[in-house]
């Protein structure tokens, strides 16, 4: 792994070569009913030392990306075309042993629920420490030494003793922990937080959020961070991506995610929400319908069916896919007239958010 | 089915001070009468429940299995129902919520308190008493998934109460469903369908059609809409609201989603480790929140809004919540409180160790069980 991008500050920063690069990625799953189209072309990059939120409901297939790009799908049936690249070199032409080296050193992942991602036989000490050997030669107490620094890092009490446990003598904050002290002990430059706190309380999900920013900024690493949260988003991200049906949809800073959205199905994300910090005094406005079978998906624009600004005659929604240009600052997946787009947040949803 | 318990001594009893004139304009009310025909006016008292315990007995391991300590999962909590009103419960898991809600259904039984439903004290009450009882009070559960007889069609799901209870309603059995199953938003053409062939919102429908077939007055929601995704919860939660408004339901809302409870609560209450922290009005729960645990939990939640996120301060709590076999002497939170930990004096942090504090009134519809309860030092939402 060489360093080239290394010396990038965070967001901001000229886009010269980015960490990450996805470029019109395809992951089909061939089933008896058809082939579910669960990413659709999707395009991103990620630059070092950036945190990219990616929201979006179930189905809209932001794990199965996060899971193509760890290359989890490899040796299953499921059809991944396009490019994943990580600085430069695509992964998904490398060969599996290349691929391992890769994992856990360059990219690490941290899965939703640590009880079914960590092995109940093996103590959490021996994973993690799996985990460090598999790429560094050393010896085992050198492991052990630093499993247990890492542990300690993470905000783990007693960790000589804790090391020595069984994941279900662990709460779920704490397996959450570990999970963590495994994906960053080899201090990877991408790290994929899958929904890292959706099974966590409130007060727990409060502390993990904490501890990764202060990870993230410790290694400068890089982090995608995949939740249907908006407010986990809010807090950790510096750039969101929304994604529905195996698309994105939208595309940018959080403030202009969350202050200009533009399209109509992020307001309807955004108004579908109840607040805790302030009342709303009208009723929720919920997203008409439900979200669309991915192996017929609909003609056109994904969303038109649920959309309610869509114009078919004026604009043909039901006929054409509207463009992303993934190289924009602020690009969005919709056909309608962009200033028309803004006329429409600020009179029709910003007054009811 | 009708009448014999619906008339207790409370039913005309003046409801709480303060409360009849409550603002809680945004229900409108049909007027419809409840099966048993109740006098209970809204706003009035339907439940109280006092001190209400339930305990889980536990066994040792090995082959002598003695019983050892129990799980205190409810320990000790009291609150007022009123009619036509949402009493929202939150708390983080283990907290005891769940338990509390069908604890005060009888679904287990209490190990110690009362409840009282319409004046009338049904703790203990016998199963074929219970059995009427249940056309009043009702329940929709978390998991669409595990809340539904896979085996069993749609119309016969949401026509169980009445095989149960043994009512044919006018017109019919089906009738009855399929109109129940228009008014949740469901096609009553689908009628003869089996659970998995509908999305985890209709399914959450078909339990609300349910939950309301034989117009119960009190229905306890656990966790209605946490296992749905956003824009799909928001159309529950709006059928809730409705068909609230429209049957002259009481609810007990039970939830980890401090957003969704703000949204459709008119009161809520906080629970820590088996009892109520606090339990105030909805708005001045959320805007002055008096117990630190309170506290800590509100700031704990991020906001959707990225500016006002990098501006908040956050109480983090140190630690994980302590095994409810056995709970901290004292007030139960003292072992995470940030207070007790930063701003008590050695005196003041005796008291919390070894004195149990008590629900307090502070002010108007505000309760706290703490004995240093007090404004949050800094901005919470």
């Amino acid at each position: 792994m060489t360093t080239t991008v290394s010396e990038q500050t965070p967001s901001g920063s000229p886009p010269s070569t980015p960490l990450l690069s996805v470029r019109d990625l395809r992951v089909r799953f061939p089933t008896e009913d058809g082939i579910v189209k669960a990413v659709d072309g999707l395009s991103f990059e990620l630059q070092q030392g950036e945190i990219l939120g990616i929201v979006g409901e179930s189905g809209s297939g932001k794990s199965v990306t996060s899971q193509a790009i760890m290359g989890l799908y490899r040796g299953t049936r499921a059809e991944i075309n396009g490019m994943i690249t990580l600085d430069g070199v695509d992964l998904l032409t490398l060969r599996d042993e290349e691929l391992r080296k890769r994992r856990g050193e360059d990219i690490a992942m941290i899965f939703q629920d640590p009880l079914s991602a960590l092995h109940p036989y093996y103590t959490v000490g021996n994973q993690i420490m799996e985990a460090y050997c598999v790429h560094h030669d050393v010896p085992k107490q050198a492991a052990r030494e630093k499993t247990i620094e890492m542990l300690e890092r993470v905000g783990i009490p007693s960790p000589a003793k804790r090391i020595d446990q069984y994941p279900h003598e662990f709460s779920g904050g704490m397996r959450q922990r570990a999970m963590i002290a495994m994906a960053l002990i080899n201090n990877p430059r991408l790290i994929i937080a899958d929904e890292p706190t959706t099974a966590l309380d409130v007060t727990v999900q409060a502390q993990i959020l904490e501890l990764l920013v202060s990870l993230q900024q410790e290694f400068n690493s890089s982090i995608i961070i995949i939740t249907h949260d908006l407010g986990v988003v809010a807090e950790m991200a510096n750039d969101i991506l929304v994604m529905y049906a195996g698309r994105a949809v939208e595309r940018g800073s959080a403030d202009a995610l969350f202050y200009a959205p533009e399209h109509p199905y992020t307001w309807g994300l955004l108004s579908s929400m109840p607040r805790m910090d302030r009342l709303r005094l009208e009723r929720l406005k919920p997203i008409r319908g439900n979200p669309p079978s991915l192996i017929s998906p609909p003609s056109g624009c994904t969303f038109h069916p649920r959309c309610d600004y869509r114009d078919d005659a004026r604009l043909g929604c039901s006929r054409i896919v509207p463009e992303f240009d993934a190289s924009s600052p602020h690009p969005v997946r919709c056909l309608i007239d962009p200033d028309d787009r803004k006329t429409i947040f600020e009179t029709d949803i910003r007054p009811s958010l | 089915m009708t009448a014999p318990m619906s008339e207790g001594p409370g039913a005309g009893s003046p409801a709480a001070p303060g409360t009849t004139d409550a603002p809680r304009g945004r229900r409108h009310f049909s007027g419809r009468r409840s099966v048993t025909g109740s006098r209970i006016e809204l706003g009035d008292v339907l439940l109280e429940v006092e001190n209400l315990r339930k305990h889980f007995p536990m066994k040792s391991k090995g082959i002598i299995r003695r019983a050892t300590d129990p799980v205190k999962a409810v320990d000790g909590i009291s609150f007022e129902l009123r009619k036509g009103e949402t009493l929202g419960i939150v708390g983080e898991s283990g907290c005891g919520k769940s338990t509390a809600g069908r604890t005060v259904l009888q679904l287990l039984t209490p190990t110690e308190g009362t409840i009282r439903y319409k004046g009338r004290d049904i703790t203990g009450a016998k199963t074929a008493d219970l059995r009427r009882l249940r056309t009043e009070m009702q329940m929709v559960f978390q998991d669409p998934y595990g809340s539904l007889n896979p085996r069993q069609s749609v119309g016969a799901i949401i026509g169980a109460p009445f095989a149960i209870q043994r009512i044919e309603p006018d017109g019919g059995v089906k009738a009855e469903v399929q109109q129940l199953m228009q008014r949740v938003g469901l096609n009553p053409e689908h009628y003869n369908r089996y659970p998995h062939e509908f999305s985890g919102g209709q399914r959450q429908r078909i339990g609300i059609a349910r939950a309301i077939a034989l117009r119960p007055s009190l229905i306890v929601c656990d966790e209605p809409v946490s296992a749905l995704d956003v824009s799909i919860q928001a159309q529950v939660v709006n059928l809730l609201e409705d068909v609230q408004n429209e049957f002259d339901l009481t609810f007990i809302f039970i939830a980890h989603d401090l957003s969704v409870v703000r949204h459709i609560s008119d009161r809520v209450a906080v629970m820590y480790l088996g009892k109520i922290m606090e339990i105030a009005d909805r708005d001045e729960l959320y805007a002055n929140p008096l117990h630190p645990y309170t506290q800590a939990l509100l700031s704990a939640v991020p906001l959707p809004d990225p500016r006002k996120e990098h501006k908040r301060s956050r109480i983090l709590l140190k630690g994980d919540l302590p095994s409810p076999v056995n709970p901290p002497s004292g007030c139960v939170f003292h072992t995470r409180c940030p207070k007790f930990r930063k701003e008590l004096t050695e005196e003041e942090k005796k008291r919390c160790v070894s004195e149990i504090p008590l629900q307090i009134s502070h002010g108007p519809d505000h309760e706290v069980a703490c004995h240093y309860a007090a404004p949050a030092s800094f901005e919470v939402l």
